[in-house]
């Protein structure tokens, strides 16, 4: 994290000039001077580091050069949107994924399962932008049935815009977060099946199976816990993957997340939301870590036996 | 003699494998063909789209050839400003290719040469190195590449911007690709570090610049060109996404990813052609490389073969 800030602490300040991009090209020396010294841009740099730093912690990442307004206003307007769609494409992926992945290593010769595989070939092969598109013009333009761009009508609660509460909120998400979602869904159902054919295998598998209980139960409650760790792992790892598709999809859909003011900002060489969205992504990987270290411990109760004794 | 060297690769492992991999004879052709093509734009466009005596605007927006209303001078119908979309498509895969080339061996040399020395000298400087490509690993490639594009664009200044593009989208799609040819160079160095040909050339007085890269990269070259070659695919994508996103090559030299952002507005008033093109063109590409990597993993790892 340490790391990260220093980073972005560095752009801050190395990376061409703030002030001229402020103040314009036909700004006076003086009114320059006058910038530099509200920005605190003349003390050493350690003292700005460390100021930086105090005001990050403190959830303020400076003024964007472009927008002219606290950055940290525009992340937390923009991030609900964000989270919603990460969210709601993690689970669509997630959820569909096991399941798929299940049936495709159970059923491993079926024709169903071949073809689920050949799709899912195509999911990895198949560019982000380029999914997008094809969803648009088939569920908006041929069919006119979908919305393709903005959030629908959002509700507001305060600290939090969703589009969970309203219909054209909900009808809005699903063509970005199926975009977004697809590629770990085939990553989901390659992993899954793989573990599932390898678990199967094993003996406790025959074991249960040989005492009579319902294949159903075998596969789903013996066999695939088994199977999930190291899926939690890989979606754990994913989902830093998924913020950083969800800048595409964003822009395909017009989206009004974080990626989409990132990628303004890149094209507007807006620094702090720069800086600001390079923070908010190394916190939100470290924190997702955390959370896939935690959620080991519920569901192996090896790892947990192993702590309680040594 | 022609024959005999097909014969002669034929008799090799990875020449028997190839003619015996129907997806590896068709994939190449196919990635084989449009490299030609786009290397020979020329030649092979029926225009050049970015020679304004022969675009007119008169001809915007013709659709192709088979739908209503199309013409048989453009095949693939035409652009908002009246360029075929065949020629353009060329055009725009010799960029994507290029960038796409250029950075992946920016960042083969890159990785490569860390991996090797890390590997080679071991100690704090391995640590180093490995640290930063793990680091580098948990970030996804295409953030690492919009991060470090974004960088450039503030410290280039904006007149010079436009010319200086390709290069600045080559380095950040090298940077965010290199850690893999780190790791796998690495790993390979550390098993043929303890050959006996590595120690025949210490004792004969070898210095270690010679035998690292005379020595061990000729030994170790098979994994990273597996690599090289799958690492194509990821960044003729990447550079398509960036560009898609309006950050990538600028629009005077458009390459596919460009061509389908800009498809992309005409999409809803029945223009579908537009964008659908250059996207089916960049999707039989990276398809191609794709299955061209896979099929070359399996055959110069012989570990895999027995499956």
């Amino acid at each position: 994290m340490i790391v990260v800030a220093f980073v972005s602490f560095s752009l801050f300040n190395f990376v061409g000039d703030p002030v001229n991009s402020m103040t314009g090209e036909d700004a006076s020396d003086e009114r320059r001077a006058e910038v530099r010294e509200v920005l605190g841009l003349n003390d050493p740099v350690y003292i700005q580091f460390s100021r930086f730093l105090g005001n990050v912690v403190q959830g303020d990442f400076g003024i964007s050069y472009q927008l002219k307004r606290e950055v940290s206003d525009l992340i937390a307007e923009r991030m609900p949107a964000t989270l919603e769609l990460v969210f709601v494409s993690a689970m669509l992926a997630i959820i569909t994924g096991v399941i798929l992945g299940v049936y495709t290593g159970i059923h491993r010769d079926s024709f169903v399962s071949n073809l689920i595989l050949v799709i899912s070939l195509a999911g990895v092969s198949l560019p982000t932008f380029i999914i997008g598109i094809m969803l648009i013009y088939l569920f908006s333009v041929i069919l006119g049935v979908l919305p393709s761009f903005g959030r629908g009508d959002v509700t507001d609660l305060g600290f939090w815009t969703t589009g969970f509460l309203t219909i054209s909120g909900l009808k809005a998400l699903i063509l970005p977060s199926i975009t977004l979602s697809l590629f770990q869904m085939t990553y989901v159902i390659r992993l899954v099946r793989a573990e599932m054919m390898e678990i199967l295998q094993t003996d406790y598998i025959k074991f249960a199976k040989a005492r009579g209980i319902k294949n159903n139960i075998v596969n789903y409650k013996h066999a695939l816990k088994n199977g999930m760790i190291p899926v939690i792992t890989i979606t754990g790892i994913n989902v830093g993957t998924l913020i950083a598709f969800s800048i595409i999809t964003e822009t395909v859909f017009q989206w009004p997340g974080m990626g989409s003011l990132f990628i303004n900002a890149v094209y507007f060489v807006d620094i702090p939301i720069m800086s600001a969205y390079m923070i908010m992504v190394a916190f939100i990987f470290v924190m997702i870590n955390f959370i896939v270290d935690i959620t080991y411990y519920f569901i192996d109760p090896r790892i947990r036996l192993k702590e309680e004794t040594g | 003699m022609f024959l005999r060297t097909i014969n002669k690769i034929y008799d090799t492992d990875i020449g028997y494998s190839f003619f015996n991999s129907k997806i590896a004879i068709i994939s190449s052709t196919i990635f084989f063909i449009i490299f030609l093509c786009s290397a020979f734009a020329e030649l092979v466009a029926p225009y050049n789209p970015f020679d304004p005596a022969t675009v007119s605007l008169m001809d915007a927006f013709i659709p192709p050839i088979w739908s209503e209303g199309g013409t048989a001078s453009f095949i693939l119908g035409t652009d908002q400003q009246g360029r075929d979309m065949f020629s353009t498509m060329i055009y725009g895969s010799r960029i994507s290719l290029i960038v796409g080339f250029a950075s992946i061996i920016f960042a083969m040399i890159l990785g490569v040469f860390l991996g090797i020395t890390a590997g080679y000298i071991g100690g704090r400087y391995e640590i180093v190195v490995m640290r930063l490509t793990d680091v580098q690993l948990t970030i996804p490639s295409i953030l690492m590449a919009l991060l470090v594009d974004g960088i450039a664009r503030a410290i280039i200044t904006r007149s010079m911007h436009d010319e200086m593009a390709i290069y600045v989208l080559i380095f950040a799609i090298g940077i965010s690709e290199w850690p893999q040819f780190a790791r796998v160079s690495r790993a390979s160095t550390l098993v043929e570090k303890n050959k006996e040909y590595v120690s025949a050339s210490r004792i004969i007085g070898l210095s270690n610049i010679l035998i690292m890269f005379k020595h061990i990269l000729p030994n170790i070259l098979r994994p990273i060109l597996v690599i090289a070659t799958i690492g194509l695919a990821l960044a003729i994508i990447t550079e398509s996404t960036l560009s898609f996103l309006g950050v990538g090559v600028p629009p005077t030299t458009p390459s596919l990813g460009t061509l389908i952002r800009f498809g992309n507005n005409f999409l809803f008033s029945g223009e579908w052609w537009i964008t659908f093109f250059p996207a089916i063109f960049l999707i039989v590409l990276a398809l191609s490389i794709n299955l061209l990597g896979d099929w070359m993993r399996d055959a110069l790892n012989p570990k895999l073969k027995k499956r």
